[in-house]
């Protein structure tokens, strides 16, 4: 420690070596901790359900990202008693696993929404989103009554590819289909049997009440409709949702 | 004595008349430092507004919050913070290396223009809708890129000038800038590797997914702390205090273990900000681990800074700025205390996903990267444009005051919504029902975020009256220095 101290001067008369050092020094805390999660295997749980976004709903999980939902609401539910009353069971890591970005969050000033699907009807989440105080008078929401606008689809199939090439498990039948998929879900009557033999439990309707055309407001309600749906935890045993 | 020698600035620094810096370019960054400042400070106050009366959201999609907050921490750390970093490690490693910017005027523009052309794209971006939600990383690909190409070259005039050095050591602040320079590369770039959609849109996904990417984020994130506004800013204490109080730093042997220990153990941090999530345990315990071992370096640094001090405490009296420059030490030694208590799980299953870390985090903010930067602009403003002093101390004097007590509503209103909140979300009744909905808790909030608002007020305030002073001062004649100004003498070639 002393040596170290007092052959510091040879470091501090080298810009290079001071520079390598301090890159080295920095390095080894994020190796440490970032490799392994992508080589331990039970870092993700193995359970059934979890599926690639549909397109709508990947569209709607756009524009949470685009307006920084994040920044007021989790979607993160720790294994608290207080929290799974009031949210139901904890996230799995699974449940994230083709997230780009993950959602996560940090702060709560608004409730978490990791599961919130099926928890409130479509025309309440659409109402809500209009105006969040004609529904909650005490809620401090911004208003997105702007979202009432047709849907830009026109890089659905671009953003599906570069899903895939970035490893979520989107097949060229889901890629080819992407536009057909994405307007069958957003109206209440097309055949959608294709849609529902490459989607599992995903739920087709008329998310804004308006069934003339598919908006910002469908494809958001469509995704906050899905969230913390897609693993059934009465089936889920203990053994695989293990993570050492 | 050797040891003096290394940690005294005054010892590297040239005598008036034997040689200049580059400094027009610093003085446009001192001065993008105070506007950026006064903006980051303002947004702060209409979100803090829009929280306590939601009607400000303005029913536009352009004045959400979820859009305005954004552009409040981008304005706050990378513009405010980033000029500030850019301002004075620029200045001090010219001076202590006695040493010509690498790349002259000419890079010092580049750099000046093509950060502040990032800081525009980023916030125009996010205004419009355009960002990736990655906290603290918002930008598009595009802007990272374009920050990657701006970064690289301030490494290499930084790096540059070094080599160019008249001394032979390496200052210890030129140690915190460079860590801070070559850390905050490696975090930008791996965080936000992206492959862009393509088909005309803006729009990219991160390459990383899920568990993976909330802990590459946290490791990024925690340590735009850690560096950005620690590391970057330690640069600035280890200049400035000494510059100010006319002292040597305390010890040289404490700066050593201080600045190895700091950057080694910041790194590990991150999970910290992932407790109780679906991030595996054992990450989890080792960011707890490093955290609680983190508070050792950071006050031994606090330390180092607080007792250079030593036979000039008395200038704390007469020297309002040198009373900012200390006065942010000591909120470092408090925020630096707040963080490792918030890391251990206990604790933070309650304060995590409440106000109270945001009350921490304005505590660093506010009161470290707040107070050393107007005290180093408070020095900065007279040397860059050849002043004799300041145009008015005792306006410094208000600035300080008022931002002290705007510091103190803040956190003081955020420490008792956050605990309230969180103890409020696990409360039963006697029937053993949860007591509380969630909006029974938002509502409970709104005395204390009008609190919260007041004190950005208070602070903001006291900005516009460093503006105006600094404003002053470079106007003003009177003060300009009577002394003929050194001819340029150049530096001889290595």
């Amino acid at each position: 420690m002393f040596r170290f101290l007092r052959d510091h001067g040879i470091i501090e008369r080298n810009l290079i070596l001071m520079g390598v050092l301090t890159l080295i020094t920095v390095s080894i805390g994020g190796l440490v901790q970032i490799v392994p999660l992508f080589t331990i295997e039970t870092t993700i749980e193995r359970v059934e359900g979890v599926r690639p976004y549909t397109p709508l709903e990947l569209a709607g999980r756009d524009i949470y990202v685009r307006e920084g939902c994040y920044v007021c609401h989790s979607q993160m539910v720790r294994p608290f008693r207080d929290e799974a009353e009031r949210y139901g069971p904890y996230s799995l890591a699974a449940e994230s696993m083709y997230d780009h970005p993950f959602q996560w969050g940090s702060k709560r000033t608004g409730p978490d929404l990791a599961r919130l699907g099926g928890k409130y009807s479509d025309d309440w989440h659409a109402a809500h989103l209009r105006s969040p105080r004609a529904v909650v008078p005490e809620s401090v929401m911004p208003p997105y009554a702007f979202l009432d606008r047709p849907l830009d689809i026109g890089a659905i199939e671009a953003k599906l590819k570069a899903q895939r090439t970035l490893g979520t498990p989107y097949t060229d039948e889901m890629i080819a289909n992407a536009r057909a998929d994405l307007e069958a879900q957003a109206s209440a009557d097309a055949d959608a049997s294709g849609f529902a033999s490459r989607y599992a439990r995903a739920r087709q309707g008329v998310f804004d009440g308006n069934p003339r055309e598919v908006t910002e407001m469908d494809a958001l309600v469509a995704y906050l409709q899905m969230l913390g749906t897609l693993v059934q935890f009465r089936d889920v045993t203990p053994d695989q949702v293990r993570q050492q | 004595m050797a040891v003096a020698a290394h940690a005294d600035p005054t010892a590297g620094d040239a005598p008036a008349g034997e040689f200049t810096i580059i400094e027009a370019p610093l003085r446009a960054f001192a001065v993008a430092t105070i506007f950026w400042g006064v903006v980051g400070f303002l947004m702060g106050v209409v979100i803090a507004s829009q929280l306590t009366w939601p009607l400000l959201n303005l029913d536009l999609e352009w004045t959400t919050f979820g859009r305005l907050r954004p552009v409040h921490t981008s304005a706050v750390i990378f513009a405010f913070g980033g000029n500030a970093l850019l301002c004075t490690s620029l200045y001090v490693v010219q001076r202590t290396c006695r040493a010509r910017l690498f790349g002259g005027e000419d890079m010092g523009w580049f750099l000046f223009w093509g950060y502040q052309f990032f800081i525009v794209a980023a916030a125009l971006g996010y205004v419009l809708g355009v960002t990736q939600s990655k906290e603290y990383a918002e930008p598009e690909w595009y802007v990272d890129l374009w920050l990657t190409v701006v970064w690289v070259a301030y490494l290499v005039a930084f790096g540059g000038t070094i080599l160019r050095r008249q001394e032979p050591h390496i200052y210890v602040a030129n140690w915190f800038y460079l860590a801070f320079i070559i850390t905050i590369a490696m975090l930008h770039i791996v965080n936000n590797l992206a492959l862009p959609v393509g088909g005309g849109t803006g729009k990219s996904y991160v390459v990383w997914t899920g568990v993976q990417d909330a802990m590459i984020q946290w490791w990024y994130g925690h340590n735009a702390v850690g560096f950005f506004l620690t590391a970057g800013f330690l640069g600035m204490m280890y200049y400035f205090i000494p510059k100010q109080a006319d002292r040597p730093v305390y010890s040289y042997r404490l700066s050593i273990i201080h600045f190895w220990s700091l950057i080694f153990l910041y790194i590990w941090a991150g999970p910290h900000h992932l407790h109780y999530t679906a991030l595996p345990d054992w990450t989890q315990t080792l960011g707890m681990v490093f955290s609680v071992m983190l508070w050792m370096p950071s006050w031994g640094g606090m330390i180092n800074g607080l007792m250079t001090l030593s036979g000039a405490w008395d200038k704390l009296r007469t020297n309002p700025a040198l009373r900012f420059s200390v006065t942010a030490v000591g909120f470092y030694a408090m925020a630096t205390f707040e963080g490792p208590v918030m890391s251990i799980k206990a604790v933070n299953s309650l304060s995590h996903y409440t106000d109270w870390t945001i009350g921490h985090v304005h505590s660093g903010a506010l009161g470290w990267n707040g107070f050393i930067t107007f005290g180093a602009m408070y020095y900065l403003f007279p040397k860059l444009w050849k002043k004799a002093g300041l145009y008015s101390e005792k306006l410094v004097s208000w600035h300080f005051w008022l931002a002290t007590l705007g510091i103190v509503l803040y956190i003081t209103s955020m420490w008792v919504s956050g605990i309230m909140q969180g103890l409020m979300w696990r409360a039963y009744d006697e029937l053993g029902f949860l007591q509380y909905s969630f909006v029974e808790t938002v509502a409970a909030m709104h005395p204390y975020y009008a609190i919260r608002m007041l004190g950005g007020l208070l602070y903001l305030t006291g900005a516009l009256l460093m503006a105006y002073n600094l404003w002053m001062t470079v106007r003003s004649t009177a003060l300009a220095e009577t002394a003929p100004q050194p001819a340029f003498a150049p530096a001889p070639a290595e």
